[in-house]
């Protein structure tokens, strides 16, 4: 898989409006500025991207205890966007980290209260978890449409709202690298968070400070999308699509399976990141386009499919 | 007792009707008159229907929280909306006349649920939950390619999709709202005279089952005919997502049953008061043409936290 990683990566260094062969890096200093300032970067961004989302969801799915949970249908995008809304609208002038902070807190305080709301669910009843995260989510759209119209900023909220890579450039992504270091970190607490995914009683019989690990998952989760969300725009599906397809094969050991939830997240965004550069080439479109599609259809069959022999 | 409460709810949408029809009635009075008429039939047609559909599909479902909106009718809806303008431009798609135009969206999404309800239905064994959730999935699948859409669009262009998004009770058009009204009518007839049957369907399959209902059928049948309501109802007005939430939350509280006979005249006429007063205030009051629509969504809502919270959803 690392392999195959690498070649995506080397395909979307030189894939692009500008053309850039590998022998021109050589020879040309031009191609070696346009490598290092546009090319580098989105590819960097991407696999970040991808690798941090694919393990936010996969951490949502274990404090969640439910496979159909990702910072898409919980409301963690959606909180997200709104707090970058209100920054937007009260101090237009902060700093990019300070939007990123004040998305971050947003992002927390909608999680937070999600999973709050989400233990008064039956667990019975799997499916009305992610039912309630995507109507909840709509309640968290509707209050930030209805701003956004008032301030006509409907239409920069939807650029805001379809995550791309069009606009990395070097010194426009390196939070990414934030949320990558997040990914990395939470792999230190894999088997806690395996443990927690056992549910609250089991970790506690087993010793775990369960408050504690649910805390940190959230957290992470949170400073992820809104990362993600700052700097590139919503991805829905990543977070869902990924873990589901590596624990069909791989189980839910996540000592063992993180790092392949990571790398398959990253391939697999890069992969519709370049679909999107070639489909209309010379344009672009967004990848969380193409991956909002090809994740909603992987999502209906994985929904449709397992009950047609279950 | 109960039929008194139907009776003071059918009195206050009448008086909220009159209101609506001869508050600040001056000059050409005929003409003006009119005009209300023609407004007042499409509030309480889209009130009626968004009110009986979402009765249907909680009984059907076993689950208070569901309105059909959350299954992907409005957003297929605005990516049809966006789907024209982008396609056909400005121009384009201000030619095309109303009627054809609400032809063509309410055909297009019955169309699409049918093949929903009837291709899910049967691959999952009349799982209505799972059903739900398909919808909502394709309902995402449908914004993001209508916000890839409206991206290419030019602020003048997204303007025009931007004043469909919210749903407009400011005017109908005739033709389409006689056809509406027909059509409704049919499907409300239909539910009437079942409404006994809906009363067995709401003790669950198996129950249903064995007191002699074939629920599986009747599932189907129920689902084409809020398809056909909520279609004619959101081609009429636009998305109104929250609205029967709302709705049926008021009339559970306020019949305190699981008659049919009851709860639908209930939604039907606490909507179309909801809308009729509403649409009074914010018209006539508050000088506010297209905010009534989005109180109603807030509302609905703040009304769907609280449920949540309560731990109300079974």
């Amino acid at each position: 898989m690392g392999l195959l990683l690498c070649l995506l990566a080397a395909v979307s260094l030189f894939v692009g409006v500008n053309r850039l062969s590998p022998g021109a890096v050589l020879s040309d200093p031009q191609a070696l500025q346009l490598l290092a300032v546009s090319r580098i970067p989105r590819t960097a961004a991407v696999l970040l991207t991808g690798a941090s989302m694919a393990v936010a969801g996969v951490i949502m799915q274990l404090l969640v205890r439910n496979k159909f949970v990702e910072p898409g249908t919980t409301g963690t995008n959606e909180a997200a966007m709104l707090g970058l809304l209100a920054v937007t609208l009260l101090a237009p002038s902060m700093s990019l980290f300070g939007k990123m902070l004040a998305a971050s807190a947003a992002a927390l305080a909608g999680t937070a209260l999600f999973i709050l709301l989400a233990r008064r669910i039956p667990p019975e009843r799997p499916l009305l978890i992610p039912l309630s995260g995507l109507v909840y989510g709509g309640v968290l759209t509707a209050c930030a449409t209805f701003v956004a119209i008032q301030t006509d900023l409907l239409q920069y909220l939807g650029i805001w709202m379809s995550g791309e890579f069009s606009g990395v450039l070097a010194g426009r992504y390196e939070l990414l690298w934030l949320a990558g270091g997040l990914a990395v970190l939470s792999y230190f607490a894999a088997d806690q968070f395996t443990i927690a995914g056992l549910g609250r009683n089991v970790s506690l019989n087993l010793g775990l400070r369960y408050g504690q690990v649910l805390g940190f998952g959230i957290v992470t989760v949170s400073l992820v999308s809104a990362l993600v969300i700052v700097t590139v725009g919503m991805l829905p599906f990543i977070g869902l699509v990924v873990p589901n397809l590596v624990s069909r094969i791989m189980g839910d050991n996540l000592r063992a399976s993180l790092p392949v939830v990571a790398g398959t997240g990253a391939g697999l965004l890069l992969l519709c990141d370049i679909l999107g550069r070639l489909l209309r080439y010379p344009y672009e479109i967004p990848v969380g386009t193409v991956f909002g599609i090809f994740g909603a259809a992987v999502f209906l069959y994985m929904l449709l499919g397992r009950r047609a022999h279950g | 007792m109960a039929d008194r409460r139907i009776l003071g709810l059918s009195c206050l949408l009448a008086a909220a009707a009159a209101l609506f029809l001869f508050w600040g009635l001056r000059g050409p009075v005929a003409y003006i008159l009119e005009l209300r008429l023609v407004k007042l039939a499409g509030l309480l047609s889209v009130g009626a229907a968004v009110g009986v559909a979402t009765v249907l599909l909680q009984t059907i479902s076993r689950n208070r929280i569901l309105t059909p909106a959350f299954m992907g009718f409005d957003a297929l809806f605005l990516l049809l909306q966006t789907g024209l303008v982008a396609g056909l431009g400005i121009a384009g798609s201000s030619q095309i006349p109303a009627l054809a135009g609400f032809l063509l969206d309410a055909a297009v999404m019955m169309g699409a649920a049918l093949v929903l309800f009837t291709s899910v239905l049967r691959r999952t064994r009349h799982d209505i939950q799972l059903m739900v959730l398909t919808g909502v999935v394709l309902g995402l699948m449908f914004r993001t390619i209508t916000a890839f859409l409206q991206r290419l669009m030019d602020p003048s262009e997204f303007s025009i999709v931007q004043a469909r998004m919210f749903a407009q009770f400011g005017s109908f058009d005739r033709e389409a709202l006689a056809m509406a009204l027909g059509l409704m009518m049919l499907a409300f007839w239909w539910v009437w005279s079942n409404h006994a049957v809906l009363d067995v369907a709401a003790l669950g399959r198996d129950t249903a089952r064995s007191l002699g209902v074939g629920h599986d059928r009747l599932q189907l049948k129920v689902l084409c005919i809020i398809a056909a309501l909520v279609s004619v109802s959101t081609a009429l007005a636009g998305p109104v997502a929250f609205l029967g939430l709302l709705v049926t939350s008021l009339a559970h509280s306020l019949m305190r049953t699981h008659r049919h006979a009851l709860l639908l005249p209930a939604a039907a006429l606490i909507s179309a008061l909801i809308l009729v007063a509403g649409q009074t205030v914010f018209e006539r009051i508050l000088m506010l043409q297209s905010t009534l629509a989005v109180v109603i969504e807030f509302c609905g809502g703040l009304l769907f936290m609280f449920l949540l919270a309560k731990g109300k959803i079974r």
